[in-house]
């Protein structure tokens, strides 16, 4: 077609380049109409071209025929390729199916155990009350262990902790014992600074004694408050507060009855509501013993370099597991240390579930 | 110790029920641990009449019995008894009763025919003992329509007190009525032995040698018969489990619990001579009470005539020497004793008694006169006879002792506002005898049944003061209050507490979620194992074996935690779970004293990876366990290019599979690798077993250091690879280094993601196929400057390791 092609002609390349569009099947017939009419040797790109020799008086008239013309094929184009593209999409899609209940693949599933949750809940608890963390080893000497905490050679207490014995005597000419328990710490927590003092001390104790309900190696937690002014009514009160936040029972029943221990006086025992039968906590007619406390025995605080008159105050301590087991309804002790993956994937805590006042601590 | 409730009224006038009773003893300290009511059980049985028994018409072995019940009734009974008869007295249970002995209820019935109103009782069916020959037969004189458990004296409730060490003075009937009765729960009775005249100067006297036995008196007591004790104290000593022997043994055993005072009476015609010493054992042998033999050293306090040691003193007395039925002369033996001495002696000879338990738990040195009085005059009571004077030996120590308590200390220590007038009366129902009494302070004579109270200057004195007063007035009436917030240096209070762990501590709480994001799942185990096992892991010596350990596969401190950890993963494959992922953070003892142990997080991975679709099962290895270390000491803050592989491992690890960590100047802070199979094969577990272990207390804390804004350059980073060929011996890890140190600058990561061997690659080398990304800082890199670096880079492996780049 050249200059001379009339109207109809050009009606009649519209009507052909649409059809031809539509025609299309695939994004590449389609880009060989668009070249067929629109490249640069196109139909309707050579008509353009003629345009200049088309007379003056025409040219203005054929020139909007001709442009749009090419903007009505141009959009069909476009039109069409968004048609095929869509297609060529759904078929790729289509193709790509993947089968969603594929399992994922593994990630690592690692567990916390009960007993350092359990720490970490009251490390969180005391912190709150301003105490710290101290530490002390598991082979102590016996003065530590006994003699520091008014507990003289032949004392009646001394029989009753089943103490395990390691050979030969330290550098002082003391005994070497495994820690009967965390009590210790206390006259290392004195020694290392001067009051005012709060500290607990987490940690792993030893009894010579096996059965159902006793393990050779347990954990127990110490707690010291030494201060100008600190009360029996502020053990009471910390011990209370502890126990309440534990167990995430803001009502449970604490009962302090009158014992003895030879590094405290006077000494309590703390027992807490609970129902024998069902075990649950915080209801029920029966008490449950769980921790003995009381205030710093004179002879522990001169024991620990601390002058009596000046300076007083309290220490507990309870069983690590004991507790754990109360919260989570655990009434079996020794599996906590046959490391049976069963139980540990039971019992044991997601590392993401990071033990804070923030988050609470009632699960 | 146990005691009944009538036993306790003859010491406490109260009218208190034995509940509340066992509720005030549980908060004033003498913690209640059952108290046994017999008489509920027995409350529906009377005590009836046989008015008739005859034969059953139906039925040879029965009897058909009429009964009176005691209420105007006559009752048919039918009764298998054989010794069911007329007229005898016999204990009846009617209809509705529950019978302990058969756990039924009873209801009417017909036996054969015959209507059988109720039954009548043999001592098994009411729970008493296991006696079913026939009913219980009862005196003539037994009181019909009676309840049977009140004319037997069974309904009197047992209560058992748990008595803590420091309270000798408990252990006594006497003891727990004072507690009581300052308690408000009665009025203690008033006590008071008659002094029997003497008759006769006494045959034998005393001498003591030794300062285990400070006093001891006696008393001679001629022309006794011994028996069976009266009725009431065979009831009292069985009412509290203790087995009646004869008059003059259950006399001795009704002192030891109701005043806390232990005695012994010798058969005075089988001691020779006239002189019973207290001294040190000389290497004799007798037999002892509790029917074993007794030989006893110089560490022993012995009661010696002139044969010989007849009685280990305090703690148990000479079968031949005892009291028998033909017995008609005794001496009586009251001593005083050192409460170490007798607590040594009878751990040594491993013999426990009620008198042993009492006197190393301190008696009343002030009772000896009055206690020696009482228990003539109960003999003579009883046996008859008269008393020689009264003989002794050594001098009543100074017992007496003052202690002051200032009222204010009630609240400022005690934390509860007692009136003075108030801890005065409780002090003094307590037997503390006001010395002297001021506006602000109380003195006091502490009672000498209180050893657990110390006079002054003794610095618990007052102490033991207030812990009286509050522990009976009851430590649950004293307020709960919060804890005060800490104060600062200026004195204001500090709102927001200090951080609560140790840096210890904090390290350990970070290596715990480290590792148990990364799948390990934490365990606790025992901080002792089995010695020979220990020996394995280079532990096991002489200084960390226990001297008395509960089983020998408890006898040895770990010397790692891994040596527990291994024997878990063998447990677990024992139960089927072969393929496990454990850790636990614990103490490791590289010695036997105190402080030498370290604080270590271990971990083992046995087996092999799960199975998945999506990626092949493989078996663990030492790389698995270095990438725990490893993500370990990045949670801590060490910088893992410091971090030196020494493959020097200790001889329990697979010596070509190992190595030890090191950081820093040569700081050890643990190692990895693969059990060896040696090892493995002692714990019976296949391998292979990864394992780390990681020294928290060697690894120092991170330096602290602000964040700032991060250098973050405007150029993109540009990925070049490289395939080194070396020998098999080169490690990959000094190809690396050497890629490093090429360009320090410029070269940022350096990964290791490929190393080929086979086709195309010499036997006895291998590829090491290395990713280096290039980050330009100052500008775009020319590829001339790119080129010369990668010059760098081969030539500086070529170096270090005479790689060659891959063709």
């Amino acid at each position: 077609m050249d200059a001379t092609a009339t109207m109809d002609d050009l009606d009649r390349l519209r009507a052909e380049t649409l059809s031809a569009v539509a025609a299309a099947t695939d994004l590449a017939a389609l880009e060989a109409v668009r070249v067929a009419a629109l490249g640069r040797n196109g139909s309707i790109t050579a008509l353009l071209k003629t345009l200049s020799s088309v007379p003056a008086e025409e040219r203005k008239a054929r020139g909007a025929a001709l442009n749009a013309l090419k903007d009505a094929i141009g959009e069909a184009i476009e039109a069409r390729r968004r048609v095929l593209e869509d297609a060529a999409l759904d078929a790729r899609l289509a193709k790509e199916r993947l089968d969603v209940t594929l399992p994922p693949r593994p990630s690592p599933e690692g567990l916390i155990h009960p007993i350092s949750r359990t720490i970490e809940e009251i490390v969180a608890i005391f912190g709150a009350m301003g105490f710290t963390v101290a530490e002390g080893p598991d082979v102590e000497d016996d003065w530590l262990n006994f003699g520091a905490l008014n507990i003289p050679p032949h004392h009646p207490a001394r029989q009753d902790h089943d103490t395990f014995y390691l050979p030969g005597r330290t550098a002082e000419g003391h005994e070497k014992v495994l820690r009967t328990h965390t009590s210790p710490v206390q006259i290392r927590a004195m020694f290392a600074n001067p009051p005012p003092l709060r500290v607990i001390a987490p940690g792993r104790t030893y009894r010579a004694d096996h059965d159902a309900t006793h393990s050779p190696m347990f954990h127990q937690v110490e707690g010291l408050a030494i201060d100008r002014d600190l009360t029996l009514a502020h053990l009471k009160g910390c011990i209370v507060d502890f126990l309440r936040a534990f167990f995430g029972i803001p009502d449970l029943p604490v009962r302090f009855r009158a014992s003895y221990f030879p590094f405290t006086e006077p000494s309590m025992e703390v027992d807490i509501g609970w129902n024998r039968r069902t075990g649950e906590l915080g209801r029920g007619e029966d008490w449950l013993e769980i921790l003995g406390s009381g205030m710093v025995h004179p002879k522990v605080l001169e024991a620990g370099g601390i002058d009596h008159r000046v300076w007083q105050g309290f220490a507990f301590g309870m069983g690590i597991e004991r507790i754990a087991m109360l919260k989570h309804g655990i009434t079996d002790l020794r599996p906590f240390y046959e490391s049976d993956i069963r139980w540990l994937r039971a019992t044991g805590f997601r590392p993401d579930d990071v033990a804070s006042l923030a988050a609470g601590l009632a699960g | 110790m146990k005691f009944t409730l009538s036993w306790l009224r003859t010491h406490l006038d109260t009218d208190a029920s034995a509940q509340r009773i066992a509720e005030t003893l549980s908060a004033i300290g003498l913690e209640v641990e059952g108290v046994e009511d017999r008489g509920a059980a027995l409350a529906p049985f009377r005590i009836a009449h046989v008015l008739e028994a005859r034969p059953h018409p139906n039925a040879d072995r029965l009897r058909v019995c009429t009964v009176d019940s005691g209420d105007g009734r006559r009752l048919n009974i039918v009764c298998g008894a054989p010794n069911a008869r007329s007229g005898m007295k016999a204990v009846l249970a009617l209809p509705g009763a529950f019978i302990p002995g058969t756990g039924i209820t009873l209801k009417v019935g017909q036996i054969r025919g015959e209507v059988s109103e109720g039954m009548l009782l043999s001592a098994r069916e009411m729970g008493l003992g296991e006696d079913h020959a026939g009913i219980v037969e009862l005196p003539e004189d037994a009181p019909v329509g009676m309840a049977y458990a009140h004319w037997a004296g069974l309904d009197d409730p047992v209560i058992e007190i748990k008595v803590t060490p420091n309270r000798g003075d408990a252990l006594s009937v006497r003891g727990v009525a004072r507690d009581l009765a300052a308690a408000g729960l009665g009025v203690l009775r008033p006590w008071r032995a008659e002094p029997v005249p003497p008759s006769f100067p006494s045959p034998i006297r005393w001498v003591t040698e030794t300062p285990a036995c400070p006093w001891v008196l006696g008393r001679f007591i001629r022309g006794v018969r011994n028996g069976p004790s009266p009725e009431w104290l065979r009831r009292r000593l069985e009412s509290v489990g203790l087995r009646p022997i004869s008059a003059l043994v259950d006399i001795t055993n009704f002192f030891t619990l109701d005043l806390g005072r232990p005695l012994h009476v010798f058969d005075a015609k089988t001691l020779v001579g006239s002189v019973l010493t207290m001294r040190q054992g000389r290497g004799e042998t007798f037999r002892g009470l509790h029917g074993r033999e007794v030989t006893v050293t110089e560490a022993d306090c012995v009661i010696a005539d002139a044969q010989g040691a007849r009685a280990l003193a305090g703690i148990v007395g000479g079968e031949e020497t005892g009291c028998t039925e033909a017995t008609t002369e005794v001496f009586l033996e009251v001593a005083l004793f050192d409460p170490v001495a007798i607590a040594n002696s009878g751990r040594r000879h491993g013999i426990t008694t009620d008198a042993r338990y009492r006197f190393e738990r301190g008696i009343d040195a002030g009772l000896m006169r009055e206690a020696t009085e009482a228990a003539t005059r109960m003999i003579l009571e009883l046996c008859g006879g008269e008393a020689s004077e009264i003989v002794e030996a050594g001098a009543e120590p100074r017992t007496r002792r003052t202690a002051s308590l200032r009222f204010s200390r009630l609240e400022a220590f005690g934390g509860l506002a007692v009136p003075a007038d108030e801890a005065c009366t409780i002090l003094g129902r307590l037997g503390f005898e006001t010395v002297s009494r001021e506006p602000d302070r109380l003195t006091v004579r502490v009672p000498t049944w209180r050893n657990d109270c110390a006079g002054e200057p003794d610095p618990q004195a007052e102490y033991d003061l207030i812990e009286e007063v509050l522990r009976i007035i009851g430590l649950d009436t004293v307020p709960a209050a919060p804890m005060p917030p800490l104060k600062d240096d200026m004195g204001r209070d500090r709102v927001v507490p200090p951080p609560s762990l140790t840096p210890s501590m904090a390290r350990a709480a970070t290596a715990r979620r480290v590792l148990a994001a990364r799948g390990l799942a934490e365990c606790v185990t025992f901080s002792f194992m089995d010695g020979r096992l220990a020996a394995l892991f280079g532990g096991g010596d002489e200084a960390r074996r226990l001297l008395n350990p509960i089983a020998s596969d408890l006898d040895s401190l770990r010397p790692t935690v891994l040596a527990t950890l291994a024997a878990a993963a063998a447990r677990n494959r024992a139960r089927g779970f072969g393929d496990v992922a454990l850790f636990e953070i614990g103490p490791a003892f590289w010695g036997g004293e105190p402080g030498e142990q370290s604080l270590v997080a271990a971990g083992l991975r046995a087996g092999a990876t799960p199975r998945h679709w999506a990626q092949p099962s493989r078996p663990v290895d030492a790389i698995d366990a270095k990438g725990d270390a490893f993500a370990v000491l990045a949670g801590l803050g060490v910088h893992l290019d410091g971090v030196q592989v020494v493959p020097e491992p200790p001889s329990w690890l697979h010596p070509g599979r190992s190595a030890l960590l090191r950081v820093g100047a040569n700081v050890t802070v643990g190692l990895f690798g693969e059990l060896h199979p040696r090892v493995l094969a002692a714990l019976d577990v296949a391998g292979p077993v990864a394992v780390f272990e990681l020294d928290l207390g060697a690894i120092g804390a991170p330096r602290r250091k602000r964040r700032g804004n991060p250098n973050l350059p405007a150029f993109q980073p540009v990925q070049r690879d490289f395939a080194f060929v070396v020998d098999e011996a080169v490690a990959a890890g000094a190809v690396l280094r050497a890629v490093r140190a090429a360009d320090r600058a410029l070269i940022e990561r350096v990964e290791l993601f490929d190393i080929y061997r086979g086709r195309g690659i010499e036997p006895g080398k291998k590829s090491l196929a290395v990713a280096v990304t290039i980050q330009p800082r100052e500008r775009t890199l020319t590829d001339t400057e790119l080129e010369a670096l990668a010059e760098r880079v081969v030539a500086a492996v070529a170096k270090a390791t005479g790689a060659v780049l891959r063709g």
